[in-house]
């Protein structure tokens, strides 16, 4: 086996356990609710009409969008239950509708068959008109597992570990082997379900009741499985919060020096979904591991919900940028200078979320557009300003985030791109697509490889119309008050140059290495030992609040 | 005198005041013992006379009586249990074997297991269905008559003070149903059963039953023995009617005779 391949089957228990501890339960609970509640739909119309309405709305919700609204909606909570609650929500509409079609397709001479022997209606129910729509309201329960496994890859950008792992993290790293990967196990999870359901039902067909037991006895298993983690997981969480928070009373009257270790501790970090932050997740964990703290990653999630879960604690640290904290969590809608920018946005960040910027990591990760060096040289483009004339020619790709933010709005209008077309896709795909002629330029981030490797350039911003975007380490409320968690990440302040981000990010985009191997290598050009001696360099005026 | 088995006085059904009633005014008895034919066409109110015996379907006036008692002063599921229901088109259940079908309602009474067993047994025997043959089997296994068996085990499964039987011959073929028609004459007289029976037939309502209530729009138009109706029709109707069993019997009559021939003048 291929050490990459290997590496991915290393991940399998823990992904494939995240994903049946969301599926199964979801479609479990799923059928405990749709199966009444198609039978109340049946017996009242009163009930039926706007029901069906309500759960065909629901279907027709994004999938993606609607687990992102479940995280809204629980305000903010990121993890297993918006993603179960969304799965669940999806689970419905094929069991309630099989519910009703089985149950309306009851012969009528069956039903009076059923009173006139002498049955009240609940025994008509369970003796006549249920086991005779059986069939069907199985069937809509393969249709929601099906679904519902499927769907269930796409709880990864909420923060629940799933065989989307796979995919997201495949699509960032461009390991097609992974993405792959991921799609055949869930795939064959899918398949495994389905026919475990099936084989019930042919077995009750043909009454070979040892059959029925052992498949029921097989998905039952798997409901275990899935729900154990998940059960193990939440006292966990207790336990690791609990502990946090006596430790951290206890590091307030020890002296903080005399209490380094993280021991027993889980640390979770949050990441978004690119490269560069997946990078620096594992140095991050790298650091955390190295207190003697269990780090937990939290990775491939959306800029908000990482936020939210930050400041609700659920996250204990990640790294932001300046720039996107100034724009869409601090809603400013105008840029001012650098270091004024790194002070605001601590300041404000600990007035109004009780959050600890920790630092600077010491480079910044602009958005840049680039276009393709031999363009550039073409038609001497050197800066953003040379494109005005060509705007309503041109083809920008970049990330669907990226033209929804303010800056993108700064740079249109101050340097006249109104007419230039869009192609939203994902940031993997832009540096290819500029240098393939595919779009004439892409928004891209300074940090990334691929503009070397793709042999892009960048071009200047003379008026300033992108924001600064200092990466700094961000800490939730709760962790602030973590003094070894603390000590264990300030080593990394002001310590990464943009050179050595771009290198690492080039080695996993460009050369296939693992974001883990990469943050090895960052790790080993950084030379950092515990307590190093960069604590005071940290202190620089700028975030540590005291 | 015993009290008849089943007793309706001035019945009525209206499903919509705007249209004349489905069953208007009809008053019959059925002694016990005896077998009594509700016959007419589609639409006549036979089916729904029928159903408001057991209270499928709820009078809209009138008294109905099973075994003496008023049927409105019984709980209707406790009144079905107590009645034998034979169904049109059989009304197995086809997810249960044989012998559950058979012993839904004793269950339902909540008779003890030892005695649901012999009791299924005992009835599979009586409509000649050997036990251990055909206990376990699913209705989808057996041939149309034998299914009519087993629908008839079932109406007797729970000792009926009565059955209702709505056209329980009417899909099975012209031998079988013959066969089946004659051993439920056979068992009806072993057993002493008061029974019901609806059948837009005729010839079988004229084989079968002790007495034949023929019905016309809702109305009994004439209820009397086979013979009273073939001698004395009360109308025209009556008379159509009880002419094409005495027509085919007439017919087949003179193939067995050709040298007699006439109007049935071998009497």
């Amino acid at each position: 086996m291929s050490p990459r391949l290997q590496l991915l089957v290393e991940q399998l228990p823990n992904l494939l356990g995240g994903h049946l501890s969301l599926a199964v339960p979801a479609i479990f609970v799923g059928v405990l609710i749709s199966v009444p509640l198609g039978i109340l739909c049946v017996k009242s119309a009163a009930v039926r009409g706007p029901v069906m309405t309500l759960i065909s709305l629901v279907q027709t919700v994004p999938s993606i969008a609607l687990l992102a609204i479940m995280v809204a909606i629980l305000g903010g909570t990121i993890g297993y239950r918006p993603a179960f609650i969304a799965l669940l929500v999806y689970s419905i509409l094929p069991i309630v509708r099989n519910t009703i079609v089985g149950l309306d397709g009851v012969d009528p001479a069956m039903k009076e068959a059923a009173r006139a022997v002498g049955m009240r209606p609940v025994q008509q129910l369970l003796k006549v008109e249920l086991p005779l729509a059986f069939p069907v309201i199985l069937a809509g329960i393969r249709t929601a597992t099906v679904w519902v496994v499927g769907i269930a890859t796409l709880s990864t950008p909420v923060g629940a570990p799933s065989l989307g792992n796979y995919i997201f993290s495949g699509l960032q790293l461009r390991d097609w082997q992974r993405v792959l990967f991921g799609c055949v196990a869930t795939m064959t999870l899918s398949l495994v379900l389905d026919q475990l359901i099936a084989l019930i039902e042919t077995s009750l067909q043909r009454r070979r009741m040892a059959m029925v037991w052992g498949a029921t006895g097989a998905l039952a298993g798997l409901l275990a499985v899935g729900l154990a983690p998940q059960l193990f997981r939440t006292t966990a969480v207790g336990f690791a919060g609990m502990a946090a928070g006596t430790n951290s009373s206890a590091a307030t009257v020890a002296p903080a020096d005399s209490q380094p270790a993280l021991v027993g501790q889980t640390i979770t970090i949050g990441a978004k979904g690119f490269t560069e932050q997946l990078i620096l997740t594992e140095l991050l964990a790298h650091r955390i591991r190295a207190a003697g703290g269990t780090p937990k990653t939290l990775g491939n999630m959306g800029s908000t919900i990482v936020f939210d879960a930050l400041a609700k604690n659920t996250v204990d640290v990640y790294v932001d940028y300046t720039g996107t904290l100034w724009s869409t969590v601090l809603k400013e809608p105008e840029p001012i200078q650098r270091a004024a920018m790194r002070v605001a946005v601590a300041g404000r960040l600990y007035d109004e979320y009780g959050i600890v910027t920790l630092g600077s990591l010491g480079f910044e990760n602009t958005y840049a557009l680039v276009v393709k060096t031999e363009e550039a040289n073409g038609r001497s483009l050197r800066t953003i300003a040379d494109l005005t004339p060509l705007a309503s020619r041109l083809r920008i790709g970049g990330d669907p985030e990226f033209f929804g933010r303010p800056e993108w709005e700064r740079v249109r209008s101050l340097y006249g791109l109104t007419g230039i077309e869009q192609v939203g896709m994902d940031s993997t795909f832009m540096y290819q697509a500029v240098a393939d002629g595919q779009v004439d330029l892409a928004a891209g981030f300074s940090t990334d490889g691929r503009i070397d490797a793709f042999h892009l350039s960048v071009l200047d911003d003379p008026e300033e119309a992108f924001p600064p975007y200092d990466a700094v380490l961000l800490v939730s409320p709760k962790a602030a008050e973590n003094r070894p968690l603390i000590a264990a990440l300030q080593p990394l302040m002001n310590r990464i140059s943009v050179a050595a981000m771009r290198n690492a990010n080039r080695s996993v985009d460009e050369d296939g290495l693992t974001p883990m191997a990469a943050a090895d290598v960052l790790q080993q050009k950084l030379m950092l030992r515990s307590g190093g001696p960069s604590r005071l360099k940290a202190a620089d005026g700028q975030s540590i609040r005291e | 005198m015993p009290v008849p088995a089943i007793e309706l006085e001035n019945v009525t059904k209206a499903y919509d005041p705007a249209k004349p009633p489905a069953v208007r005014e009809v008053s019959l008895a059925v002694a016990q013992g005896e077998v009594l034919a509700l016959v007419g066409g589609s639409g006549s109110g036979k089916t729904t006379t029928l159903k408001m015996i057991n209270r499928l379907i709820e009078p809209t006036s009138g008294t109905i009586r099973v075994l003496g008692e008023e049927v409105t002063a019984i709980d209707p599921v406790l009144l079905r249990r107590s009645i034998g229901y034979a169904f049109q088109g059989v009304g197995l259940f086809p997810h249960l074997s044989v012998g559950d079908n058979v012993a839904i309602t004793p269950r339902l009474l909540g008779w003890n297991a030892d005695r649901i067993r012999r009791r299924i047994d005992e009835l599979l025997a009586l409509v000649d269905l050997p036990p251990e043959t055909y206990r376990d089997r699913l209705p989808a296994e057996l041939s149309g008559g034998q299914r009519q068996r087993v629908g008839f085990a079932r109406a007797l499964a729970a000792e009926p003070g009565a059955i209702l039987m709505d056209e329980p011959f009417g899909a099975l073929d012209p031998i079988t149903r013959d066969i089946l028609q004659t051993e439920f004459r056979e068992l009806q007289r072993k057993l002493s059963l008061s029974v019901v029976i609806v059948t837009h037939d005729m010839t079988e309502a004229v084989l079968l039953a002790d007495r034949i209530a023929v019905m016309h729009e809702g109305e009994l138009r004439q209820l009397g023995s086979p013979r009273e109706l073939l001698t004395s029709p009360a109308d025209d109707y009556v008379a159509q009617l009880i002419e094409t069993p005495r027509r085919h019997s007439d017919f087949i009559e003179s193939l067995m005779h050709p040298g007699v021939g006439g109007e049935g003048g071998a009497a």
